[in-house]
């Protein structure tokens, strides 16, 4: 039993644990951060298909706090089995999460349109990388993504 | 087919500087959205977008693309042409329609990355 129990925390044990900031509205260096990701995944020596997942649900979920947030933070953890991707944002959160998610649904404005984003595939496309998404989000206060992929499985 | 082949087909210009032409370029994604690139489930090698600011250049970086073409003519601004010239990532421009664009490369045989049985129009 001990050594089952070892074997669990050497498992969930954190490898890697970085964190980047995030500015609401500045399109310029927005995705800089999810680029840095990739970058560090890559030198790490991931499957390049568990690289590209990650890479556009923490660039999806960092223009989301560009758009829309006042500022947020990405954090970047890898374990032995696991990447998890967690996004804390300070804005207006989202009022109908559910609504959020449906492909299409969008409450963009002209600027991030012309941006090439809006087009309500954000939120879908993060779930659809990823083997866990958890949303959470309070009006007038900000919204907390967690993003899960596997090291081991394949996502279909 | 390679990417110096195709900005000869198009009559297309270089944007960069110092990035290599010598791209392999199987298949292509033509979009302005960004989050329309971002869910394919293979990368292409080429996008061919309306869309000329450093978003369509870092999209190309997190997907995995390796080079874009832009069409009507955009280009953009230095600081763009900067940033990918960073990430590698040539850049050149065509005054041809994005239409027009897609359906000269699609006659060449090039394909979007998902799709499961070519386009007949093999090279």
């Amino acid at each position: 039993m001990v050594s089952s129990t070892l074997i669990q925390r050497m498992e969930t044990e954190i490898i890697l644990n970085e964190e980047f900031e995030i500015t609401g509205g500045d399109f310029i260096n927005g995705g800089a951060a999810s680029c840095r990701v990739k970058n560090i995944l890559k030198e790490i020596g991931l499957a390049p298909e568990i690289i590209r997942r990650v890479a556009i649900a923490s660039y999806e979920a960092e223009m989301n706090v560009v758009m829309y947030a006042k500022k947020g933070i990405m954090k970047l953890i890898l374990t032995s089995d696991k990447i998890i991707i967690k996004v804390d944002d300070e804005g207006p959160g989202i009022p109908d999460i559910e609504l959020a998610m449906q492909p299409g649904y969008s409450t963009a404005t002209p600027e991030i349109r012309e941006m090439g984003f809006g087009a309500g595939m954000g939120l879908p496309n993060i779930k659809k990388n990823a083997d866990i998404f958890n949303i959470n989000s309070t009006v007038d206060k900000g919204t907390n993504l967690e993003i899960i992929i596997n090291l081991n499985t394949k996502n279909d | 087919m390679n990417l110096s082949n195709i900005k000869e087909i198009l009559n297309a210009k270089i944007l960069t500087n110092y990035v290599s032409l010598e791209i392999d370029v199987k298949n292509v994604i033509a979009s302005d959205l960004m989050s329309d690139v971002l869910n394919s489930k293979n990368p292409a090698d080429l996008l061919l977008t309306g869309l000329s600011n450093t978003q369509a250049i870092r999209t190309c970086e997190i997907a995995g693309i390796k080079a874009i073409l832009f069409v009507k003519g955009k280009t953009p601004d230095e600081e763009t042409i900067k940033l990918a010239e960073s990430c590698n990532i040539p850049l050149l421009s065509c005054s041809l329609s994005m239409f027009e664009a897609c359906g000269i490369l699609y006659s060449y045989g090039l394909i979007y990355p998902d799709s499961k049985n070519g386009n007949g129009n093999n090279p």
